[in-house]
């Protein structure tokens, strides 16, 4: 018996928008169902209609049945019984969701006396025990916390304890941990699975990210265009995808255990939600399209046992078992000439030596003052050799942004050193400085913000040319949109009118103006979604073996940086943990933050993810204006906690430097003990093995 | 946290010296307080005038720096001297406090209150035709300057007099002169009427507008849905969440208007004769009075710096994020 | 692309039509009004003291037997002067004070606000009181300098904190990385981007700076005799006992003056609505 059923689910806002159009679906107890997609495909806008949180001005129509009530056109005085009481919802971002001006207690204590009659006391004392039951600690001392003074992920604990309050029947969860750094979110997942073991609830897991799905859910829909494309039992999608859609995002997307080199672009944008095209959406982009696909748009058709596809060729996918990697071509992309050479005789780029930045700490807007000191960037080195990509991996917090910033304002920093192609920021002057500003440029995170709405693309692109006082602007800009797969006359439009991948590709564009020979590429896919993602970093790989660039590459996905990285760092709290070759830091962490790290990450494989052992943090991130002493890591560090009282002495006193490990060539770990071992695949049998 | 306030202190302090003495240069230099005296009949002798000038530290012939000096002084020890008819300055403003705060209070406290519940309601109902006629409604009044407002007022009401045949709402003043007990309290009332209507008409057109959008703002935000998600009707949440988190800045504007709130009345209480700190400032001009403007100005700086830190205080009470800990 | 649709957002707010033909409609009336009055604003007419509107003097005369019509208008062409000049030159000031204070930060910061600071601890009213009147001689120019010169300092507090966070904004970090002087980027990348709040800021300003003008008119602080504003023709016909006999003297130019800053507002309004993609039209 199913707790919620959805029947032709739409969703129509002003304007002719239609968000979603046709949704099926059904939850039963205990299960979880993994809705997927990309932004724009309506599967936040489903879950809204079913907790009936859309605005007045949408139109909805269809059927969502609540243990075989209908919901849709409840009236408000029904529908508040229901909502937060067998239903609940967790929202993406946890800041935003709790009001600021209450205590995360108290907010909880209101969901309780909604829908039970009990005192304030015993409320309070029932929010209490719901935040220790989410694994906050001090649960009695949090509670009477605001939401700001929460970190990220323990306020995501407390959504989830908000919504389990009432022991729902079902939860839905809204990219629950798509804010979060990915050790909080195996932590945050782990927290879901143990709610939904106390509640039996069923859940509907909404998220962009397959691998949360494949670990999380017993079913999955895939959503395009408003429009579930794909759905069945998780394995069966994802092992035997029968949809080219699927099929390309799950080839598409990099992955920590994947090989190195190109990945699986799905060529073009998503189509707008307020013009799309006849026939099947996706038709335009797919590779497998035939005339047909145009005429029609296709319905769910089965596809086997207890599964759906939405393809006029479905039956032939399966027939002729085609993959992802069948139906997409591949790009060839030439290797760099640089590379021949071995990495000790080519010049170094970028040097960081013992780099130190510390921020004043200020508190309390109104009663301005310095309470301590953040140690953001706390002696850091590193080096990169011409044609090479460096990647400076870590969490939010760890000291990689500062770094950035502190490499692009070519000034003297507090302590170190920083060499920009042999020439020491400290010594440069206003002049000198500019002149080196056109070997060093810099890729945006965000390709909205980093381009200046009010500017057409053409100026956008030529205001590096024009400040350095360059000649034939506008046949250069030409050529620079040429070479970033955009078309000339793209000159003439304004940001706006561009998708995300699009608007990145000018941003590269106005990066490469001044043929730089260092690139600092600050996420530059992180706010892409994965189809788009793909196009993007073969872009970045191919100009870089194109133009003999080299990359310092700033991330948090780890997967992302597997694919266009030589050598990574990873950072923590300041320090670098670990540095060395892709292959080497990845195959065999040797520092237990990298171990964690690595194994936090979520991969798309339904099976490796049932049994993969996970090494879980404890805890959050300390503040970095209290950094523990001797090594920084040694508050969480599962390896710390094995360790004999001797042993451990020598983390608490002693700080670790990065020492080379003997057995590698280019490999080095902060750790006293440091230990290669294997991560990513390892799973509870091999440990035991 | 006290060297913090120690150092606003300081700022503060310096920047009402810097105003006050501003004031203080520029009225002494450019004001004549002779006029008062002369022309009249019978003439007062030019050594007279003199005389009793130099008494109050106001005769144009003395050096500025000089005249400044004493006027330093007095200020220093908290006298700001005579005025030009040879009262002191001090018991002057302190009446006149009293005189403002006896008109204002209400209007203030009345005007922002209706503000912010109409501002909301309008919020609430947005685009239905009940906000666009608060929305009409403010426009239209906030269009209109006191001074019109005023008028428009006085005219209506001694229509609604001459209409009734009696003298049912009064506007001169603050009370008419030779009652006592209840019924000068009662008639104090009735003088109130028509300086508040026109004091609070304006603040609620503008605090509703304010509110409106600070409401909207934060009508669109997560949490209001979250409150909904929890089960609360949109009533409530609208209320316990969403306009409880939209007075936070609308308490910065609040703690403005009761910080300069004394001397920002300066045409109700000169169109319907009350003698209070505002009017006095357009009096004191007028009748180069040099001691008092330095005052009310100098009184006028404190206010506002007063002000400001009310409002700061205002943000800190209403909102934990920038509390100290 | 975006001001067409700004355009259309503008003309399909019914607030700002009504505003937008108000604005007009007095424009029109203050300067082509005047040639086809009867009589000139400083003409007497002897033969007609306090009179009532009527088919000679269409909306009366004074106590001197001045034309109220050609009185209104000519103080009507005096406020719209003051208040749009001395609009534009405050929202200016603002924007660039502002501005500049906040992308550089430290001690131009420092130094800019604390002026700011003492703006508004002066007290405007007061200068501008003692100043005006012994400004005469036509050069109500400078009239308006000190409007401006007390009008900015709010707004430019907000320009400062939008363009603290504007300065993050990763364009204008791009253009700071390629070696673009900062006082380019503030011409280039930050006003540009601050300018709804610019735009909409100075139609306000100009409904503000004619209240202003015409309060302190009002007390005679401001335009000085001959000359005359909808302030001080107002003042003359408001007395009490003036008001109730001769209302006509207070109703035309308190009238014209009330459509005038209504019309300004709901154009600043619209602007508003049109400029924030935020809002709905």
């Amino acid at each position: 018996m199913s707790i919620l059923e959805v029947r032709d689910l739409t969703v129509t806002f002003p304007g002719g928008i239609q968000a979603v159009r046709g949704v099926d679906y059904a939850v039963s107890r205990g299960e979880v169902l993994g809705i997927v997609g990309e932004s724009g495909s309506g599967k936040s806008v489903t879950s809204l209609a079913v907790m009936g949180l859309l605005p007045h001005n949408a139109k909805v129509s269809g059927s969502v049945k609540l243990h075989g009530r209908e919901l849709l056109g409840m009236p408000e005085s029904e529908q508040i019984k229901v909502r937060g009481k067998t239903i609940s919802m967790i929202f993406q971002d946890p800041l935003s969701a709790f009001t600021p001006v209450y205590t995360i207690g108290d907010q909880i204590a209101e969901a309780v006396r909604v829908h039970q009659d009990v005192s304030k006391a015993q409320a309070a004392k029932q929010a209490v025990e719901l935040l220790d039951l989410v694994g906050i600690s001090n649960p009695d001392v949090r509670a009477r916390s605001f939401p700001h003074e929460f970190s990220g992920g323990m306020r995501q604990r407390a959504m989830i304890a908000m919504a389990v309050a009432n022991d729902p029947d079902l939860l839905i969860c809204d990219e629950p941990t798509t804010a979060l750094d990915v050790t909080i979110q195996a932590q945050v997942l782990e927290v879901l699975k143990t709610a939904q073991r106390e509640t039996g609830a069923g859940i509907v897991m909404i998220t962009h990210d397959l691998g949360v799905i494949a670990g999380m859910a017993d079913r999955v829909l895939v959503m395009y265009a408003g429009k579930p494309v794909e759905q069945g039992p998780v394995d069966e999608v994802y092992y035997r995808p029968r949809m080219p859609y699927t099929m390309g995002l799950l080839a598409s997307i990099p992955r920590i255990d994947g090989e190195e080199g190109p990945l699986v672009p799905i060529e073009g944008n998503p189509p707008s939600p307020a013009a799309l095209p006849p026939g099947c959406p996706f038709a335009p982009r797919c590779p497998m399209r035939i005339d047909a696909c145009h005429e029609e748009e296709p319905g769910l058709v089965t596809v086997g046992a207890g599964r759906q596809a939405a393809c006029l060729r479905a039956h032939e996918i399966e027939h002729r078992g085609l993959t992802g990697a069948d139906v997409y071509p591949v790009p060839v992309i030439p290797a760099a000439e640089v590379v021949r050479v071995p990495r000790e005789q080519r010049p170094t780029v970028l040097e960081l030596n013992d780099l130190v930045r510390h921020y004043p700490l200020m508190k309390g807007a109104v009663f301005k003052r310095r309470v301590g000191t953040v140690h953001a960037v706390d002696g850091i080195s590193f080096d990169i050799a011409e044609g090479e990509t460096l990647a400076l991996v870590g969490e939010s917090g760890c000291g990689k942004t500062t770094t950035l910033q502190q490499i692009m304002q070519l000034e003297a920093p507090q302590s170190g050193r920083i060499v920009v192609l042999g020439q020491d920021s400290a010594e440069l002057g206003k002049a000198g400085r500019k002149a080196l500003r056109r070997d060093l440029q810099i890729v945006f995170q965000d390709p909205m913000a980093a381009l200046d709405p009010r500017m057409p693309v053409g100026d956008i692109v030529a205001e590096p040319l024009r400040a350095h006082g360059r000649k034939n602007v506008d046949a250069k800009v030409a050529e620079l949109l040429t070479l970033v797969g955009l078309t000339p006359d793209s000159a003439e439009r304004y940001p706006q009118q561009f998708s995300g991948g699009q608007r990145q590709r000018v941003g590269i564009a106005r990066a490469l103006a001044l043929e730089p020979r260092l690139l600092v590429l600050d996420e530059p896919v992180s706010a892409l979604d994965v189809s788009i993602q793909a196009g993007v970093i073969n872009l970045l790989e191919e100009l870089k073996n194109a133009l003999g660039l080299s990359y310092l590459f700033v991330a948090h996905d780890l997967a992302v940086v597997r694919h266009l990285a030589d050598r990574v760092a990873v950072m923590y709290l300041g320090r670098i943990a670990e540095i060395g070759t892709v292959r080497e830091v990845y195959d065999h962490p040797a520092h237990p933050y990298t171990q964690a790290l690595l194994s936090a990450i979520p991969l798309p494989d339904p099976e490796t993810e049932r049994n993969r052992k996970r090494i879980l943090l404890e805890g959050d991130l300390p503040s970095p204006a209290d950094p523990p002493s001797g090594c920084r890591f040694r508050t969480r560090c599962p390896k710390f906690a094995r360790l004999g009282a001797a042993e451990q002495r020598r983390c608490v006193d002693e700080e670790p430097l990065v020492a080379q490990l003997a057995n590698a060539d280019d490999h080095g770990a902060a750790c006293h003990y440091a230990e290669q071992i294997e991560v990513i695949t390892a799973s509870e049998n091999q440990e035991e093995k | 946290m006290g060297k913090y306030l120690l150092r606003r202190l300081a700022i503060n302090v310096i920047l009402v010296a810097i105003a006050a003495s501003l004031a203080y240069l520029l009225a002494a230099s450019s004001l004549n307080p002779q006029v008062n005296f002369q022309g009249r009949n019978p003439p007062i002798p030019q050594a007279t005038i003199d005389k009793t000038l130099d008494g109050y530290n106001m005769n144009p012939k003395t050096p500025l720096l000089e005249r400044y000096t004493t006027w330093v002084g007095g200020v220093v020890r908290g006298d700001f001297g005579k005025t030009w008819e040879g009262d002191s300055v001090n018991e002057e403003m302190g009446r006149r406090i009293g005189v403002s705060l006896r008109l204002l209070l209400i209007g203030t406290v009345l005007g922002s209150g209706l503000g912010v519940l109409v501002g909301a309601f309008a919020a609430i109902r947005q685009y239905r035709p009940s906000d666009r006629m608060i929305g009409v409604g403010s426009f239209v009044i906030m269009a209109v300057p006191v001074f019109v407002m005023a008028t428009i007022l006085i005219l209506a009401a001694t229509r609604l007099n001459e209409a009734t045949g009696s003298k049912l709402i009064e506007f001169v003043g603050e009370y008419s002169p030779g009652l006592t007990g209840w019924e000068q309290f009662t008639n104090r009332l009735v003088h109130l009427i028509l300086p508040t209507i026109s004091l609070c008409l304006g603040q609620i057109a503008f605090y509703s507008r304010i509110q409106r959008n600070m409401m909207l703002d934060v009508l669109g935000q997560d949490f209001v849905r979250t409150a909904m998600a929890k089960g609360l009707r949109r009533r409530t949440a609208l209320f316990k969440h969403a306009l409880r988190t939209a007075l936070i800045p609308a308490a910065t504007y609040f703690a403005f208007a009761f910080g300069t709130l004394l001397t920002g009345a300066t045409f109700t209480e000169k169109i319907f004769s009350w003698h209070g700190m505002g009017a006095w400032l357009v009096d004191s001009i007028h009748q180069h009075d040099v001691n008092a403007v330095a005052a009310v100005s100098t009184f006028a700086a404190v206010c506002v710096l007063v002000a400001g830190f009310l409002s700061d205080l205002a943000v800190a009470a209403l909102d934990p994020r920038v509390r100290v800990s | 692309m975006r001001n067409k649709v700004v355009l259309r957002r503008l003309i399909r707010n019914r607030n700002t039509r009504y505003g937008l033909v108000g604005v007009a409609v007095l424009l029109l009336l203050a300067y082509v009004g005047p040639l086809v009055a009867p009589y000139g604003w400083q003409e007497k007419d002897f033969t007609a003291f306090m009179e009532p509107p009527g088919p000679d003097h269409w909306w009366g005369t004074t106590q001197t037997g001045g034309d109220v019509f050609a009185g209104t208008l000519r103080g009507l062409q005096k406020s719209l002067v003051i208040g749009f000049l001395a609009a534009l030159i405050s929202t200016g000031l603002a924007a660039l004070v502002g501005a500049t204070a906040g992308y550089f930060g430290g001690w131009v910061d420092r130094v800019l606000m604390w002026g700011v600071d003492l703006l508004l601890v002066l007290p405007s009213f007061l200068i501008i009181a003692i100043l005006s009147p012994r400004l005469q001689g036509g050069t109500w120019l400078l009239f308006v300098v000190l409007l401006a010169l007390f009008g900015w300092m709010i707004t430019s507090r907000v320009v400062r904190s939008m363009t603290l966070s504007l300065r993050e904004r990763e364009y204008v970090l791009a253009a700071k990385y390629m070696g673009v002087p900062g006082w380019k980027i503030i011409l280039r990348h930050v006003l540009p981007n601050l300018s709804s709040l610019l735009i909409i800021d100075a139609t306000l300003n100009v409904s503000g700076a004619i209240i202003t003008e015409t309060s302190l008119s009002f007390f005679g602080f401001g335009v000085q005799a001959p000359d005359v504003s909808l302030g001080t023709l107002i003042a003359d016909g408001s007395g009490t006992s003036t008001v109730i006999t001769y209302p006509w003297l207070f109703l035309f130019p308190a009238g014209v003056l009330v459509a005038l800053v209504l019309s300004v507002n709901l154009i600043g309004d619209g602007l508003r609505d049109a400029l924030d993609p935020g809002s709905n039209p």
